[in-house]
């Protein structure tokens, strides 16, 4: 049987950045409705993770009346895992802003924020320098609209969109109810256009070169590149732009030391894939592709056999349990209890089924938390206690 | 008038007084002064107008605002999975040898404090580490040490 072990390795991210005002300026002369087809058409997901439409997103928003609109470009990139938006924002600020003004200029908004983490401070020098000679160009051709930054100040939970917006208004952090979506009732209760930064930069390559260029990469429903961020147990570890749709056995295959383990395709809130699942397991969203699906917000860390898969949920759960914002019982008590939970399973406090029990309130955080934080736990929860059983309880 | 006191007063004309203006104008105190103090609290809720209270309660939620008094150089080390797997956990005892705290400690002489915080996105280049808004990565207990030496330096001159 021949098995090929290729991943497509794609430059279209961190390449082709200097004709920027280029593609601004002709794509603002096409017509709103085109260019939303042609996003449409090149089937773009979210690359923060969830996977929403990108194009009927900024349709929705465009179609939304208001006297003002918003768009923002979520740089709170706080995943354990995950580093791929600062290298964009650091390499390559003008795809995001010309991004921005574009979607701007699609949606009626005449205001764009780019809410960073606090976390990449060091960035604001230099982008702001970027940020002012993009302001610049388009007082020149006469195009109206305004970026500026707004620093997050280390809540992970502020990734969450509406989370995100709560805090850009001076407030807790906390997640609010959706519906209403932000395309509706965002920021200042306004039409709000929030995507991430690696989204906005895989529009800019679709307005340049046309959908059909993204569309013919990756498979059925998950279309086009996407940048991993590879850490863990690897002997290269660094961000990779490839081609979606690419098995976990290829993948490790060419990233992992020999001796790979499990890999966390996700960051904390994400599955982890044990080694005897590696064939089955292929990164793109949920469609038909064979086997299990794995939608990603780019982290893939890299566990071997030298670590010890209770340290490594042991981990997660106290990131979870500092991070939840404590809004809703689900996530709040149910984050505290886990940890508690696998802790006494571990000294031999609690019986072995006491796992199972523990399970179930990872499903219930599943259904009834407000925002993917809590719903996510039971993610990387569920797949370690399934697959490293022993490892929770000797 | 009080520095800070004039700060938010700036900070304030600067933002406009609406509650948007709110997260800027502590960051602006923080950076200035490390912390958030109950008088800056105050101080802030007088000027955006809107209660006290809910100054703090937003105060609170963020862990780059700190409402205690911390040192000159707020030390954050990444405990999150992959930094604690490359060896933080030397790093970390390194910091506290050279600095004799323990985490969530402050140096007698106001100089450092140390703490640990959440994933800071050097992953590929784990343990990593923040003083104030610098970033180290690739760190050891050798090359954390060398950092140290030099910001004590540097700090000294300032002192002088």
């Amino acid at each position: 049987m021949a098995v090929t072990h290729q991943l497509k390795r794609v430059d279209f991210i961190f390449s082709n950045e200097n004709d920027w005002e280029k593609v601004l300026s002709t794509t603002i002369n096409k017509k709103p409705t085109d260019l939303i087809n042609e996003l449409i058409s090149s089937e773009l997901k979210g690359r923060g993770g969830a996977g929403f439409p990108t194009g009927l997103k900024w349709k929705l928003a465009a179609e939304a009346k208001a006297d003002s609109k918003y768009i923002i470009c979520n740089a709170d990139e706080g995943e354990p895992g995950t580093f791929k938006d600062r290298e964009i924002l650091s390499k390559v600020p003008y795809k995001v802003l010309t991004a921005m003004a574009v979607c701007g200029y699609i949606t009626g908004a005449k205001e764009g924020f780019i809410y960073l983490r606090g976390e990449y401070k060091f960035l604001t020098p230099e982008l702001n320098k970027a940020i002012k000679e993009f302001d610049y160009y388009c007082k020149e051709i006469k195009f109206d609209f305004k970026i500026s930054i707004f620093m997050g100040s280390g809540a992970y939970i502020c990734g969450e969109e509406t989370a995100l917006m709560e805090s850009m208004e001076g407030k807790r952090g906390e997640p609010r109810n959706k519906p209403p979506f932000p395309t509706q009732n965002g920021y200042l209760d306004k039409p709000t256009v929030i995507n991430n930064v690696e989204t906005l930069a895989h529009t800019y390559t679709i307005f340049k070169y046309g959908a059909k260029k993204f569309y013919d990469l990756g498979v059925q429903y998950s279309r086009g590149t996407k940048l991993f961020s590879v850490s863990g147990d690897t002997p290269k570890p660094g961000i990779y732009e490839l081609e979606l749709g690419m098995s976990l056995q290829d993948f490790v295959y060419e990233f992992g030391d020999g001796d790979t383990k499990a890999v966390q395709v996700g960051g904390a809130s994400g599955f982890l894939v044990p080694r005897k699942k590696f064939k089955d397991a292929a990164i793109g969203f949920k469609g038909k592709l064979t086997g299990i699906s794995l939608p990603t917000g780019g982290s893939m860390m890299l566990f071997n056999s030298s670590r010890s898969m209770f340290n490594v949920l042991d981990n997660y759960l106290e990131f979870f349990r500092e991070e939840s914002c404590g809004q809703c019982t689900p996530c709040r008590v149910g984050c505290q209890q886990l940890l508690l939970g696998i802790k006494a399973v571990k000294r031999g406090e609690k019986p072995a089924s006491y796992l199972s029990k523990l399970l179930r309130l990872t499903e219930t955080m599943q259904y009834t938390a407000k925002c993917g934080l809590g719903q996510s736990v039971a993610n990387s929860f569920s797949s370690i206690v399934e697959n490293f059983h022993e490892e929770m309880i000797y | 008038m009080n520095p800070i006191k004039s700060l938010i007063k700036d900070m304030t004309k600067k933002h406009g007084k609406t509650r948007e203006s709110l997260l800027p104008i502590m960051q602006a105190v923080v950076e200035k002064e490390k912390y958030l103090s109950e008088y800056s609290m105050i101080e802030i809720a007088r000027q955006v107008d809107i209660p006290a209270a809910e100054v703090y309660g937003t105060a609170t939620f963020y862990s780059f605002i700190e409402t205690k008094p911390t040192g000159r150089y707020i030390i954050r080390i990444c405990k999150t999975i992959t930094c604690a797997m490359k060896g933080k956990n030397q790093v970390l005892f390194a910091i506290q040898n050279m600095l004799k705290i323990k985490l969530g400690e402050t140096t007698p002489d106001n100089r450092f404090t140390l703490l640990e915080t959440n994933c800071l996105g050097w992953c590929h280049k784990a343990p990593a580490m923040m003083i104030n808004d610098e970033v180290f990565t690739e760190l050891t207990p050798e090359k954390v040490r060398d950092i140290l030496t030099s910001y004590m330096k540097m700090s000294q001159i300032n002192v002088n």
